[in-house]
């Protein structure tokens, strides 16, 4: 039994054992390092390796694309990584699961400021439609194929992406009519 | 200048509507959004329905978001031929807070309260995933007595929310009795709840560490007299809508999603399930104790609307059962970690030592550190997969709060569901998918 195991009690350690390591199959694939903290299997890859170590992993049984979100890493450009991983900005985390296997891996990619772009997963896992648009609307990641990357919660002439960290709370006032702003 | 050579000037040529057959498909695409589009590869067969992409006689319509029957503020675009529905598009964020953006603000003690309010349906999934994600973090056990509280808790809620899905689902198929019982079950349990956190909803009551207070006296007899009473109404519920007629002709057959598809599309829960493929949380990456508790994943064959019904009725049942065994095997101990760390002193203690006065303001002004790192927690909501992603940078608040909220992902299965069937089959469909806006838009 691989995956969460959370919550559990003292004494039950059924965490990856026995369970082929994806990272291990795929090195070289674009996978720069592969960690097992808190009991979950982590892969890094390159931008450019991205699709296809997804392609790999989709072939080899990660049948569902869980969660795909972003995270800004804005205040902590020099943060600990494994070996390899050159830090950026932003970071794309892909959850996959193997409903054959009852096992997740879970995929991050670092993208630069300069260029936020990665690829789409929409031709892949069609179900990472929503969530690529969320990552695009709150962070500014672009995903290269994605059909519709269009703004998903915020109005679609809103400016700026609200989740990045130089996007304070409360600098923009609530868009009540006729209310004055908060400033 | 005559009016000939004014209109030969500023002419754009003739202003006729062409048919949409002279449009190519990108210039299609720009005119009416890609919005519109369906997810081609694996999701678009074409050959499955009739769909006449160019023709005239289609017409896009609104549907929401202030329709009644859309479950609060979803808006669907609908692209029509007659009553026949082509293709849709759900358009979301009407109720958008920014609750993830909130939650950066917040400290770990304070977030429970912020993600409760997502899915207002099964607030307590809400607080159970985001605090096992902190102690996940926090690398801390909790107590055997606090686990199963959890599971009994959850499980009590994921009744009321599938009640409450019942209730609302046989309003909007017409039946209102159905309506009027499904709240009078809901609210027996909320009145528990009430008892036990002090709130119907948003109850703040599951924290990192543990839960919030112990069960209240007589707990045992409280819980004995729900699920006494909750399965004969099930069955009565059974009889009064699984083999009526028009309750039958409403659902069988209508919005039919196949496993693949499924899959395909991310969807969890009872959508899932219906279309045949056993996947439960609980039962497949179990957390909390539900290794230990004996129930069975309830699988349709078809994947329609009356499965998916069957699926949550059924539920409700095996939830029954759930509780039952977590009444019986309740243990005794404390209901939150003695982890000084997280746990605040007790009451009592507060009143004759200041070093327990301290520390109490301490962590319910100041939080608690958890160390750096980052970690993916799921859960199974009565809606699906319920996810949180967690990153710490070592301080007080998280550094990024991610839900992975199932009706959001869920939603996206709308367009392959509704394209073919009739329009009043919509209603049906949406409220099958069971969509609680408030986690769609977070």
């Amino acid at each position: 039994m691989g995956g969460t195991a959370f919550g559990r009690t003292p004494g039950d350690t059924a965490l990856m054992g026995g369970v082929v390591s994806p990272g291990a199959e795929l090195a070289g694939a674009g996978v720069i390092a592969s960690s097992g903290a808190l009991s979950q299997e982590v892969l890094h890859v390159t931008r450019e390796g991205y699709l296809n170590v997804l392609v790999s992993l989709r072939e080899g049984g990660f049948d569902m694309c869980a969660d795909l979100c972003a995270v800004d890493y804005l205040r902590h450009l020099d943060r600990a990584l494994p070996e390899g991983v050159v830090a950026e900005r932003f970071e794309v985390v892909v959850n996959l699961v193997s409903i054959a296997r009852h096992q997740r891996v879970r995929v991050r990619v670092q993208v630069p400021e300069s260029d936020p772009v990665v690829s789409s997963l929409f031709h892949l896992y069609p179900g990472s439609e929503n969530m690529e648009r969320e990552a695009f609307d709150m962070y500014g990641v672009r995903f290269e194929g994605h059909p519709d990357l269009t703004r998903i919660l915020m109005p679609d002439d809103w400016e700026g992406h609200p989740l990045r960290k130089d996007y304070s709370v409360g600098r923009v006032p609530v868009q009540f009519k006729e209310a004055p702003g908060p400033r | 200048m005559t009016d000939e050579e004014l209109i030969a000037e500023t002419s754009e040529g003739p202003q006729e509507l062409q048919d949409l057959d002279d449009t190519s498909p990108e210039e299609l695409a720009i005119e009416q959004g890609s919005a519109m589009r369906l997810p081609e590869g694996l999701v678009l067969d074409p050959g499955d329905i009739d769909v006449e992409f160019g023709s005239d006689e289609t017409m896009i319509i609104n549907m929401g978001p202030q329709h009644p029957s859309t479950h609060g503020v979803l808006r669907i675009m609908l692209e029509l031929e007659g009553e026949t529905v082509m293709r849709s598009k759900p358009i979301i964020g009407y109720l958008h807070t920014g609750m993830e953006k909130t939650g950066e603000q917040l400290t770990y003690v304070q977030g429970a309260t912020n993600v409760t309010r997502m899915d207002y349906l099964s607030p307590l999934h809400n607080e159970l995933v985001y605090s096992l994600a902190v102690e996940a973090l926090l690398g801390i056990e909790i107590p055997r007595r606090a686990t199963w509280i959890r599971m009994l808790m959850t499980e009590l809620n994921r009744i009321a929310s599938h009640v409450m899905w019942m209730a609302t689902n046989g309003m909007d198929l017409a039946s209102t009795s159905m309506m009027i019982y499904g709240f009078r079950d809901r609210e027996m349990i909320l009145s528990f709840f009430e008892k036990t956190t002090g709130l119907r909803m948003n109850h703040d009551y599951i924290r990192p560490g543990g839960v919030a207070a112990d069960l209240p006296d007589g707990w045992e007899d409280d819980v004995t007299a729900i699920i006494d009473t909750i399965p004969g109404r099930v069955d009565e519920y059974d009889g009064m809508l699984t083999g009526q007629p028009i309750f039958k002709q409403r659902t069988e057959g209508v919005g039919i999603i196949s496993p693949e598809l499924a899959i395909a599309m991310s969807a969890t829960g009872p959508i899932l399930r219906a279309s045949g493929v056993a996947w439960d949380l609980r039962r497949d990456m179990p957390y909390l104790a539900y290794d230990e508790v004996d129930f069975d994943v309830i699988v349709g064959t078809v994947g329609d609307t009356y499965d998916r019904y069957a699926v949550r009725l059924n539920e409700i049942r095996e939830s029954c059962k759930i509780v039952r065994q977590c009444i019986d095997k309740m243990p005794l101990g404390d209901y939150r970690a003695q982890d000084k760390k997280v746990t605040p002193p007790p009451r009592a203690r507060i009143d004759e030592s200041m070093e327990a006065l301290i520390h109490h303001f301490k962590i319910f002004t100041r939080g608690f550190e958890v160390p750096d790192g980052e970690v993916y927690v799921a859960i199974e909501s009565p809606r699906g997969e319920l996810g949180c992603y967690m990153v710490s940078d070592g301080s007080n608040k998280p550094y990024r709060m991610h839900i992975r909220g199932p009706s959001f992902v869920n939603l996206q299965t709308l367009p392959p569901l509704l394209r073919g069937g009739l329009i009043a089959d919509a209603i049906a469909v949406i409220s099958s998918v069971d969509p609680v806006m408030g986690e769609v838009d977070r």
